[in-house]
């Protein structure tokens, strides 16, 4: 088990109050309240299509909410453009289908944003760069570009990338769906090497293993509801609802 | 024959069967693969020997490469008569240009090779001062043509022609409607109604109507859209009408490269908190510009041979310097050798940027190397 690193004084950095969201007429999102305090690390799962990516979305405001409040790091989510590019700052995001820049080396791909968004000197922005690739365990791969990495390394490269913007809260969308089995663990162990170093982490994945591992709290999504959550334990060994039960058996059994 | 035995895992990597790689494997299986493959290259490499026998004939070996007129011509060999261009090569380059003036001309071309090499080959050495260069060049060049400052002799427009005013229209178009193209197809793509209508209009607009229209439009009555007291010559109007038309495909070919670009992009540039602007110069452009090199330069290329639609305004690009020479009775019926001539210089030109632009794509190309 990871050690629990958060400190109990703590005040939330994700607040979702009451947050709805419709595409359209689609009522997506329903009346989703959620608390994550610094440090915290959150799995949620849930069948596809139940609303966990556009829930973790909303956080750093790639998908708009239309009614209830998010307040990350103080800052409330509004139209405010101001806000938008701080807590963008705050908050890095990793996503299933890496979106690394191809037309950028692996080392441009994590410098660009420190070098225009941060304003960081190149040569610092290097360093940083080189020193959080090391940490996930390519710089050997740094003056490559993306499209000659393995799927498991492109992923580590798009971590890595994040960090350099020092987010204070890390989104994974389901960071190892589209990879062969064998790269799934070198991009696990690299998420279980964070989660340790205190990050707070907001991860959808059906890696029940890491969730059992890292979390400290599972989350349970079905047609857009947060329907149970629970720690690992109590979720692993007796979920409340019966639709935790049922999709649990479904993922665990095979 | 007896296999040699290899134990699991030891079995080496083996050369491939003989005569089926190489110089011999490439023929065998390419010109000589079957009965009727192999009757086919033997028969073509009859015909072609043939044909190359008697183009080498009529171009070099039989030709007349001076001489006073056509009839002169006949009576020296049978052959091209090159004496319509050699007699007439300053026109065909320099146009109506004062002979003594000429090398004002000549050094606008060796600059224009300097001010281009940088911005065609980004590792070019010396590359940050010979782009200072390349900024200055289009003031330089300008004074130069045209005269009138710095006691240089100020040259009419209407003597201008041949391969120096296909170069004027030509380069100024492309390099102007470039960046023009750019910022219409940002604008057609934009939030914004205002802009995103202007851009439609004028793309749809510019796409939608002939060249040649444009070009009439712009020898008669374009001063009267300009605003009062300007008075443009007829060669800036008709370098605009160019930009514009070339623009507008331009923009075209590069919004079909920003449509190319997943959504991913985006929202990895968004969610790394990267303004619109930065998001558009970092990661869309450079990207939506790779994908769109074939069609730019196809752009470029068709705009460069349109230069010669300026005949129907008066001006003698090489194409209307050809007509002047074949008018004259020495030359007449020369017509073979003068439009070859013309069209080979055209093709040289448009060749050079095919083949730039397929260097420069593969270049670019970073998906795998
Ligand atoms: N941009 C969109 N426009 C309309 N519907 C969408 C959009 N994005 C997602 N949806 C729909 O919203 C629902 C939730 O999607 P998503 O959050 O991606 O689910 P999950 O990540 O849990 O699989 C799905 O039914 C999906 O079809
Ligand atoms: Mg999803």
């Amino acid at each position: 088990m990871v050690t629990n690193k958060k400190n109990n004084s703590s005040k939330p950095v994700i607040e979702i109050k009451e947050m709805h969201k419709w595409f359209g007429n689609f009522h997506v999102l329903k009346n989703i309240t959620l608390k994550v305090n610094q440090g915290e690390r959150i799995v949620i799962c849930g069948p596809s299509g139940s609303g966990k990516s556009t829930l973790i979305r909303c956080i750093n405001r790639l998908e708009v909410h239309q009614q209830g409040d998010i307040i990350v790091n103080d800052i409330e989510l509004s139209g405010d453009l101001k806000n938008l590019e701080a807590i963008r700052r705050e908050v890095g995001m990793v996503f299933q289908s890496f979106n690394l820049f191809p037309h950028l080396s692996v080392l441009e791909n994590c410098t660009l944003a420190p070098i225009w968004v941060r304003g960081l000197p190149k040569k610092e922005a290097e360093e940083m760069a080189m020193e959080l690739l090391t940490k996930v365990k390519i710089p050997e791969q740094a003056l490559k570009f993306p499209g000659q990495l393995s799927g498991g390394q492109q992923q580590r490269v798009a971590i890595a990338r994040s960090l350099c913007m020092e987010p204070k809260i890390m989104l994974f969308d389901e960071p190892t769906s589209a990879l062969d089995p064998e790269m799934i663990k070198e991009v696990l162990d690299t998420m279980i090497e964070l989660a340790e170093s205190g990050m707070t982490m907001l991860v959808v994945t059906h890696e029940m293993g890491f969730a059992k591992k890292v979390a400290d709290s599972i989350i349970f999504m079905d047609e857009g509801e947060i329907i149970e959550q629970n720690n690992p334990k109590t979720f692993f060994n007796n979920p409340e609802n019966e639709r935790t039960k049922l999709f649990l058996s479904q993922i665990l059994n095979h | 024959m007896i296999k040699e035995l290899y134990k699991p895992g030891s079995y080496p990597n083996l050369a491939p069967p003989k005569g089926t790689v190489g110089f011999y494997g490439w023929t065998k299986s390419n010109l000589f693969s079957s009965l009727s493959n192999s009757l086919l290259t033997i028969f073509s490499f009859i015909l072609l020997y043939f044909l190359i026998d008697g183009i080498i004939g009529w171009f070099f070996l039989d030709a007349v490469f001076d001489a006073d007129s056509k009839i002169e011509c006949r009576k020296i060999d049978s052959g091209a008569c090159w004496a319509v261009i050699t007699r007439r090569v300053g026109q065909f380059i320099y146009g109506f240009y004062p002979d003594a003036e000429r090398w004002r001309i000549d050094i606008v071309f060796i600059g224009l090779f300097f001010a281009s090499a940088p911005l065609l080959y980004p590792d070019l050495p010396l590359r940050r001062w010979l782009l200072w260069f390349s900024g200055f060049y289009p003031f330089i060049a300008f004074i130069l043509i045209n005269g009138g400052l710095f006691g240089l002799v100020s040259i009419e427009i209407n003597l201008f022609g041949g391969f120096m005013l296909t170069l004027i229209i030509g380069v100024s178009g492309i390099v102007c409607s470039l960046p023009l193209g750019i910022m219409l197809a940002l604008g057609r793509q934009s939030k914004l109604t205002f802009v995103r209508s202007i851009s439609v209009c004028f793309i749809e607009f510019m796409r939608g109507v002939p060249l040649i229209t444009l070009l009439f439009v712009a020898s008669s009555m374009l001063n009267y859209f300009m605003p009062p007291g300007t008075n443009f010559s007829i060669l800036v109007r008709v370098i605009i009408m160019f930009t514009f038309f070339a623009a507008a495909y331009i923009a075209e070919v590069i919004r079909g490269g920003i449509q190319a670009i997943p959504k991913g992009q985006y929202e990895a540039a968004e969610s790394l908190g990267m303004t619109y602007w930065q998001t558009t110069r970092f990661i869309t452009l450079p990207q939506a510009m790779k994908i769109s090199i074939p069609g730019i330069v196809n752009t470029f290329i068709g705009l460069y041979k349109d230069t010669t639609l300026v005949i129907v305004i008066g001006l003698l690009d090489p194409l209307g310097i050809g007509r002047a020479a074949l008018a004259d009775t020495k030359w007449n019926g020369l017509s073979t050798e003068t439009y070859l001539f013309v069209a080979l210089f055209f093709f040289v030109s448009c060749f050079a940027m095919s083949r730039y632009s397929l260097w420069l794509e593969n270049k670019l190309n970073t998906d795998h190397r």
